[in-house]
């Protein structure tokens, strides 16, 4: 359309942007839950390397607004499902970072008494339903979780958090189509990241694009979304979420995003192509929000207040765990049965 | 009391259930309007609806993980896997998630379920489709193990693991659907983790589990009428919890042990009872344990074949006489 002689350019009206259908208080909160997780992640990244961390970890770093986004769209008495690289869908949750920074320690305090480590995060009253470490098998538990929402009408919905390495195994498509012929409020995401272990999915992927261009074998639509831009990521969920809680059933959605580190701590990730990693870091989820709230008006101070505030309870709650004790060894004993104990004769 | 068959009472023992809490829900492959491939369901989706008893796709990896999601979120599932040997294609969840997840979350999930599956040989179905599994279940910490012989242990034994608050596979074994026993009137819950001495005797005893507890009773008259030699016969009905005691108190009482198992001979259940009496009361035996097992086969279709391998009644008794003599 021509534009009319003389009519002034109008300035985008930031107020109204920032209160759009997400809302300013919708992104500061995804602001502190990026922050959140990426401070989480970096910080059990040196604890490893201070040798404070055992075993092995799977960080989330690049991947956040994932997370951030589906974490904010949430009800708190909805069910996470995610997998070993779930530190980030547990902490959204509102799960203690002592707790989870203690557990990865193998203290008392961690959040799972010590047994279950990095791949194992749950925080069952914040409904972080379990981490979990086999490939798939989450899928189907999700959709059972979400047959009891369907059952008791709860309203309540199951996000279920995978990679594009998962899309391979046969429980992903069991639970897609039984998800599907059961109507169940069950949302599947798919976060590819380009890898599995360290092969590119694409070199062992029938399609290009793992989760979305098998939806339609299950009767639903394709969705892809930007993973690294919270705000489309929030956007997603809700409509997902929406259609779930008004019986519409579930759905699968994948999320495009990029690891910055290896697969776990032990892998250097030498088998990316050059210049991969550098084109990704480009569109650092992290960074971009900072501008974009900055853009809508927010004031640097509140959204360098969150940053300080974050770093804060990180580093108070590596003080925590520091200072907890090891779990007592009577405990390995306990809660193999719902009594409490391990008894397996009388 | 009434007379029931040992499928009736799979029907009985889950209708009592759900009749007394709404939280119980039953799941898996043709259960349903078609009633089970072995027709131990039937009824129960006329009595209780689409919503209360579900039919599946042949997924069983769905089954298994939908009936933990949704035991660790509330519901009271009941899961039933056609035949044992398909435990095989979603143990994943039954070992990795199902036994562990109460514990590697320090006590935060809990995973009210029972796994209901058809178990064991006789039907001439061949090796994918007879096997004696309890034994794999009862390697994994975390789950309890329970398989009865009567229909009266059906029901009781049924309606505790549907009330327990832990996950329980539930052994059915496929030859006892047809057989027949009193079954107490009214609501009969049994308890898990106590076995039962069904024949008293004083010169052996007989370990039994399942099928073949009706084999040693019947090898057990045998040997009181033909050989002068009696034989206590306990039918252990749960592997994990294990009721020791009873075991090890017939055990002293007689001086000498016979197991009696169907699956095949490595690492079977007797295996496991064997060591715990040779370690407890090894002073108290007259003569080295005895176990009688499937060899360590996979079983044949053809009916001799199959019927020399499962251990009988006659094996059992010749067994027995050589043994105590
Ligand atoms: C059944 C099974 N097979 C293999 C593995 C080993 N494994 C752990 S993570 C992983 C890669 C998974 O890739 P993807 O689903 O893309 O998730 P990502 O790690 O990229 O988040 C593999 C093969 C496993 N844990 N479980
Ligand atoms: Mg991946």
């Amino acid at each position: 359309m021509a534009k009319k002689a003389g009519a002034k350019k109008k300035a985008p009206d930031k107020k109204a942007q920032l209160n759009d259908d997400i809302g300013e208080e919708n992104r500061l909160t995804m602001w502190r839950l990026q922050l959140e997780v990426r401070q989480v992640e970096q910080r059990l990244h040196d604890l490893f390397f201070q040798n404070l961390i055992k075993g092995t970890s799977h960080l989330a770093i690049g991947q956040e607004a994932i997370s951030a986004g589906f974490g904010a769209a949430m009800r708190p008495d909805d069910y996470t499902f995610c997998t070993y690289r779930g530190h980030a869908h547990t902490l959204v949750r509102g799960a203690s970072m002592t707790g989870m920074i203690g557990e990865l320690m193998g203290k008392e305090c961690g959040m799972l008494k010590g047994k279950g480590g990095s791949m194992h995060l749950t925080d069952v009253e914040h409904g972080a339903m379990g981490s979990y470490a086999i490939i798939g098998a989450h899928l189907p538990i999700a959709a059972g979780a979400a047959w009891q929402a369907q059952y008791n009408k709860t309203g309540q919905i199951a996000a279920c958090f995978f990679g594009d390495g998962t899309t391979n195994i046969g429980a992903f498509h069991e639970a897609l189509n039984f998800a599907v012929v059961w109507n169940l409020p069950v949302v599947f995401v798919c976060e590819n990241n380009l890898y599995m272990e360290y092969t590119p999915i694409s070199e062992v992927t029938a399609v290009e694009h793992p989760a979305a261009d098998r939806a339609c074998a299950y009767g639903l639509p394709s969705i892809i979304v930007d993973g690294n831009d919270a705000d489309a990521v929030f956007r997603v969920a809700t409509t997902a979420f929406d259609k779930a809680r008004a019986g519409g059933g579930p759905s699968l959605i994948e999320a495009k995003t990029y690891r910055y580190s290896g697969h776990s701590r032990a892998d250097p990730a030498t088998y990316r192509p050059e210049g991969e990693l550098e084109e990704w870091m480009k569109k650092d989820p992290i960074p971009m929000y900072r501008q974009r709230l900055l853009d809508f008006g927010v004031k640097e101070d509140v959204v360098s207040g969150i940053e300080e505030a974050v770093l804060k309870a990180v580093d108070e709650a590596t003080e925590e765990a520091k200072a907890s004790p090891p779990p007592p060894l009577e405990s390995a004993y306990e809660d193999v049965w719902a009594d409490g104990g391990a008894s397996w004769r009388n | 009391m009434a007379e029931l068959t040992y499928r009736e009472a799979v029907i009985e023992g889950i209708a009592q259930e759900m009749r007394r809490d709404e939280k119980v829900v039953f799941l898996g492959e043709d259960i349903g309007k078609a009633g089970g491939v072995f027709k131990a369901t039937v009824g129960l989706w006329d009595e209780f609806g689409d919503l209360r008893v579900r039919d599946t796709p042949i997924s069983e990896q769905a089954i298994l993980g939908a009936a933990m999601g949704a035991a660790m979120t509330g519901l009271r599932p009941i899961a039933e896997i056609m035949f044992s040997d398909f435990l095989a294609v979603c143990w994943d969840i039954v070992t990795n998630q199902i036994a562990k997840s109460r514990y590697m979350t320090g006590g935060q999930v809990d995973l009210p379920l029972v796994i209901r599956t058809a178990n064991g040989g006789g039907a001439r179905f061949g090796a994918q489709h007879s096997q004696s599994v309890e034994n794999w279940a009862m390697m994994i910490p975390g789950i309890k193990v329970v398989a009865p012989s009567t229909p009266a242990d059906v029901k009781g034994l049924l309606a505790a693991a549907i009330r327990d608050p832990d996950p329980v596979i539930f052994f059915e074994q496929k030859s006892l659907y047809a057989t027949k026993g009193e079954v107490p009137d009214g609501e009969h819950v049994d308890e898990i983790g106590k076995a039962k001495v069904v024949r008293e005797g004083d010169d052996v005893t007989i370990l039994a589990l399942a099928l073949m507890v009706p084999r040693a009773l019947e090898a057990a008259e045998r040997l009181q009428a033909e050989a002068g030699i009696s034989a206590s016969v306990v039918d252990i009905r749960s592997l994990v919890p294990l009721d020791t005691q009873t075991i090890l108190s017939q055990v002293k009482k007689t001086a000498r042990v016979v197991t009696v198992e169907e699956n095949p001979r490595l690492c079977g259940w007797g295996a496991e009872i064997a060591s715990i009496i040779a370690e407890e009361c090894f002073y108290d035996l007259d003569m080295p344990i005895v176990r009688i097992t499937t060899p360590h086969i996979p079983l044949s279709s053809a009916d001799e074949l199959e019927d020399a391998m499962i251990p009988s009644a006659d094996r059992i008794f010749e067994t027995v006489r050589q043994e105590v003599d």
